[in-house]
């Protein structure tokens, strides 16, 4: 009798077996895309922000009687008040940051990070970066193996543990409550303003790496490789092949 | 065996999600019991709102204080978003340098009274070097002179049943404060700005302020303060001329 309630069991991990281990796990999957939602809804929002007053200054303060740093070229008060921007920016920024924490966390217990995204040392050489950079100045395709190579690493550790970061604590930079809580925040970037620029050039960064890393789906095979992201299952082998 | 699978499967699913409904409602009862959902907890907007409300006042659970700056950094000049009321009540009190003008604090209060400006003036005189960013995202540091909002609503013995300050402007805005914002030291009744009285633009002859909010929330032009216990029958209901425009009841940000 004791032995029966164990067969379920033993035939969930065979049933898992027969298939090939996922190429991203379901919890990768489902972050990727509530991610990759919150970050649309942050850029849409955020350009509707910044039609509101497109001026950047640096320090504490900064309005129209004030030189600016820069303006983009733009009219204030574009699209008029941006309310709506506001509030869809504070939305996908409460999703964007739930769904990082939860693939920041399972990336750390599952090991990827250190298994897969920490670069070898010998990797970490001048030469090797060189090389494999060349290889993609030169749209040299990449060898079949699905590891990523030491850019793909560098770039994705880069996004995660030192943009993203820095681009959520500049944001906390310009709330008047959460800096009456951690002055220390909007002390560190230098002020209100000066937040409020790198936030802008951060976020900037943000979008330049979507960018590239759509750029590199479509050059990888759009189609599969973004099946692959639904799906969970890889078909790269069999293309190579 | 499939069959067994299927059937886990199910009731695992099924649990997880009426535990997920019966948590969210047990969140919502508990949430408005500590005070933790803002009037406009509605709508699209809603889930953002709260949540940012919810984990703001939570992380403010004392009374933290809004940076405060040194003369030396005061802006040499501030930007006015606003005009003040060009006819009716307010050019008229304004012609006449506001001798006439009152400040009606009535609603769940024990003695409903009526202040002019002189009678705030007497009250202790507080002052503050603060920065204000406006929701566009332009922002100044000014020094603001007046009495404590506290000081004033205690003068009066605001009801322990009382929730939200009422703010109403001669504008036609208006606005209302949660009780952890009313009580607040840098929340103040306004009555000068870098050492001289109010000047009209900025709200003559007094305006709120609201040190850890956005500079929308520091309603000008006052004419009106009322106590109330639900925003449920005041005005469009969440709490705010703002939401009518598109912005957030609570502008902690």
């Amino acid at each position: 009798m004791a032995d029966s309630t164990y067969i379920p069991e033993v035939a969930f991990q065979a049933a898992n077996k027969a298939e090939a281990a996922p190429r991203y796990s379901l919890l990768v999957r489902i972050t990727h895309w509530t991610f990759t939602l919150s970050f649309f809804g942050l850029v849409v929002s955020g350009i509707g922000i910044i039609l509101a007053h497109p001026h950047f200054y640096w320090g504490e303060t900064g309005n129209i009687l004030t030189p600016p740093l820069f303006s983009l070229p733009l009219p204030t008060m574009l699209g008029g008040p941006s309310g709506w921007g506001r509030s869809l920016h504070f939305q996908s920024a409460w999703l964007a940051v739930l769904s990082g924490l939860l693939y920041v966390l399972s990336g750390v217990l599952s090991q990827h990070f250190r298994r897969e995204l920490i670069p070898a040392a010998s990797d970490l050489s001048w030469s090797s970066v060189r090389t494999c950079a060349l290889d993609h100045l030169r749209f040299k395709r990449p060898d079949t193996s699905e590891r990523y190579n030491v850019l793909q690493r560098l770039s994705y550790l880069g996004i995660v543990f030192v943009v993203f970061p820095f681009t959520i604590l500049s944001g906390f930079a310009m709330s008047p409550s959460i800096t009456s809580v951690f002055p220390w925040m909007v002390e560190f970037f230098g002020g209100h303003q000066s937040a409020r620029t790198i936030h802008f050039f951060l976020a900037n960064l943000l979008v330049l790496f979507v960018v590239v890393h759509i750029t590199m789906v479509v050059l990888a095979g759009f189609v599969p490789r973004t099946m692959a992201m639904i799906t969970g299952k890889s078909t790269a082998r069999k293309e190579a092949r | 065996m499939s069959n067994l699978l299927t059937r886990r499967k199910l009731i695992t699913t099924g649990l997880a999600a009426a535990a997920g409904v019966a948590g969210l409602a047990v969140a919502d009862r508990v949430a408005n019991h500590y005070g933790l959902l803002p009037p406009d907890d509605g709508g699209v907007w809603g889930p953002g709102e709260t949540l940012t409300y919810a984990a703001q006042r939570l992380l403010m659970a004392h009374h933290s204080m809004a940076r405060e700056f040194n003369r030396s950094e005061i802006s040499k000049a501030i930007p006015v978003s606003g005009e003040p009321p060009k006819d009716g009540p307010y050019a008229e009190m304004l012609a006449d340098g506001f001798k006439n003008w009152r400040l009606p604090i009535d609603g769940m209060v024990a003695r409903p009274a009526s202040i002019s400006v002189d009678e705030l003036k007497r009250l202790p005189v507080r002052s503050q070097i603060t920065h204000q960013a406006c929701e566009e995202g332009w922002s100044f540091i000014a020094e603001w002179h007046g009495a404590q909002l506290w000081d004033v609503l205690s003068q009066v013995g605001v009801s322990a049943k009382a929730r939200y300050v009422v703010v109403y402007a001669y504008d036609g805005s208006w606005d209302s404060l949660d009780l952890p914002d009313a009580y607040h030291p840098q929340t103040f009744l306004a009555y000068g700005l870098n050492g001289k009285d109010l000047p009209p633009p900025h709200g003559a002859p007094l305006r709120l302020r609201v040190a850890r909010q956005l500079g929308y929330k520091s309603v000008k032009f006052l004419s009106r303060i009322t106590l109330v216990d639900s925003l449920k029958n005041v005005g469009n209901e969440r709490g705010s001329i703002s939401p009518d425009y598109g912005y957030s009841w609570y502008a902690g940000i």
